[in-house]
């Protein structure tokens, strides 16, 4: 739909984070990414769609923060004095931060889509999506809801055993 | 009807265990593994290992038990049986190649979990286990769900040192008091690593908000135990063998033992107080 295509509009380049396994670094190298990424000039957002398990709001000193409404979506945190990275995550949504989110996939599906039309990005050169580990619900939803926009590719992270 | 089905094949369980995490990679399923293990080594005990883990399998591998395959009977499925007492099931097993992704939503991961509880010819059981796969989601709803018909004596919860993993773990153990699973204990792998050669200790993972034992104060429950990197264990585990067996001196195999220990008699003093209340 429009709403949908346009709140992507502005980004570049959708770099998807992926593993089988879980505990490999998906996370970590998603943040390293980022951080990297800004440090190279570019305008960078993080979208965590581990809705079971998000890491990346403490990873990034920001799992204080909430989420905010504007007229084309919701606002994503930004990180840092300098709003050098946007950050989309469920850790934001939750009243709790020890609440674990006890959802089946179909709620899971409904809230990645969100996630993915309704996110006021603005402009991105990059933005990287984070990922649980598993082949499941969040991975179908999430390259499903992405497949018509910038998708560049996967990064699959592993560890040696 | 469905209900009445699970009982009755559920009736022969006498103990079962969940081993949960909110986070991947700190060791559950080699846990469930070394669990079963330590269980099985008394030849009386039958153990029954169950692995929900539906996308990622690691309990074939683990158990040594690659590219077998489930046989049908008249009676179910037979579990795969590495020893005469330990026999395991596991999705891993169903697939034609073992790099097979698994890529089903949750409904279609749901059925197979009520299979794997209805189908499989378990037999008299002294302890299944049952290994997860790390989050809050269809397998944990489901699998809580469908044992109500049998009873679950508890959840071991297992998390690594940082905080990272202990955030998640946290709401795992809120997700065990919603669904009101018992927690039997959390066990905090890759608590420091002992190097073989200088002897030295190091904080490979820094408990850097307490770790496991602050968060265990915090929230009341047991911490069973402290279990150290080792080398090793991976080794083990890729070559599907025993941990416990090819490295019994290990400052490891002596937590885990420890750990196992306790959950047996977690699991004993729960059967003779409910003996006693009937």
């Amino acid at each position: 739909s429009p709403a949908e295509r346009a709140n992507l509009a502005g980004v570049r380049h959708i770099v998807l984070v992926l593993s089988g396994k879980g505990g490999v670094g998906k996370s970590t190298l998603s943040t390293e990414l980022a951080l990297a990424l800004w440090h190279a000039g570019k305008r960078v957002g993080i979208l965590d769609v581990d809705l079971c398990g998000p890491s990346i709001p403490r990873m990034l000193r920001v799992q204080d923060s909430a989420v905010h409404q504007c007229d084309s979506g919701w606002v994503p945190v930004f990180v840092g004095q300098d709003k050098a990275i946007a950050l989309m995550s469920i850790g934001f949504l939750l009243e709790r931060p020890d609440d674990a989110v006890v959802w089946r996939g179909p709620k899971k599906n409904a809230l990645i889509k969100q996630f993915v039309s309704d996110v006021a990005w603005g402009e991105l050169d990059f933005l990287i999506v984070d990922t649980p580990p598993g082949t499941s619900d969040e991975h179908i939803s999430t390259v499903e809801a992405l497949r018509p926009h910038q998708l560049l590719g996967a990064v699959l992270v592993t560890t040696p055993q | 009807a469905e209900a009445v089905e699970l009982r009755a094949r559920l009736r022969a369980v006498r103990h079962t265990v969940l081993v949960l995490s909110g986070k991947g990679g700190v060791g559950k399923s080699t846990f469930s593994a070394l669990l079963a293990h330590g269980l099985a080594a008394d030849e009386t005990k039958q153990v029954a290992l169950l692995d929900i883990d539906i996308c990622g399998p690691s309990i074939p591998k683990i158990m040594g038990l690659e590219g077998e395959q489930v046989h049908q009977s008249g009676s179910g499925w037979s579990p795969v049986y590495v020893e005469e007492n330990l026999g395991v099931m596991s999705v891993g097993f169903l697939l034609s190649s073992p790099d097979d992704a698994v890529i089903w939503r949750g409904p279609k991961k749901n059925g197979l979990i009520k299979q794997f509880l209805r189908d499989v010819d378990w037999g008299e059981v002294d302890y299944l286990i049952v290994d997860t796969p790390p989050g809050t989601s269809d397998e944990h709803l489901s699998i809580v769900q469908y044992l109500s018909a049998t009873r679950i004596d508890g959840a071991v919860i297992v998390t690594t040192p940082q905080e990272v993993s202990l955030q998640d773990v946290r709401k795992e153990i809120n997700f065990c008091r919603k669904v009101k699973l018992p927690i039997i204990g959390v066990v905090e792998n890759m608590s420091g690593f002992v190097c073989p050669k200088c002897k030295n200790e190091s904080q490979i993972f820094p408990p850097t908000t307490g770790g496991a034992e602050k968060m265990c104060q915090n929230l009341s429950v047991s911490l069973l135990g402290k279990v150290p990197l080792d080398p090793q264990i991976g080794k083990s585990c890729d070559r599907g063998q025993s941990f416990l067996a090819e490295a019994p001196e290990s400052p490891a195999t002596l937590s885990y033992r420890n750990i196992i220990q306790r959950i047996q008699e977690y699991c004993e003093q729960h059967h003779l107080q409910e003996e006693k209340i009937m």
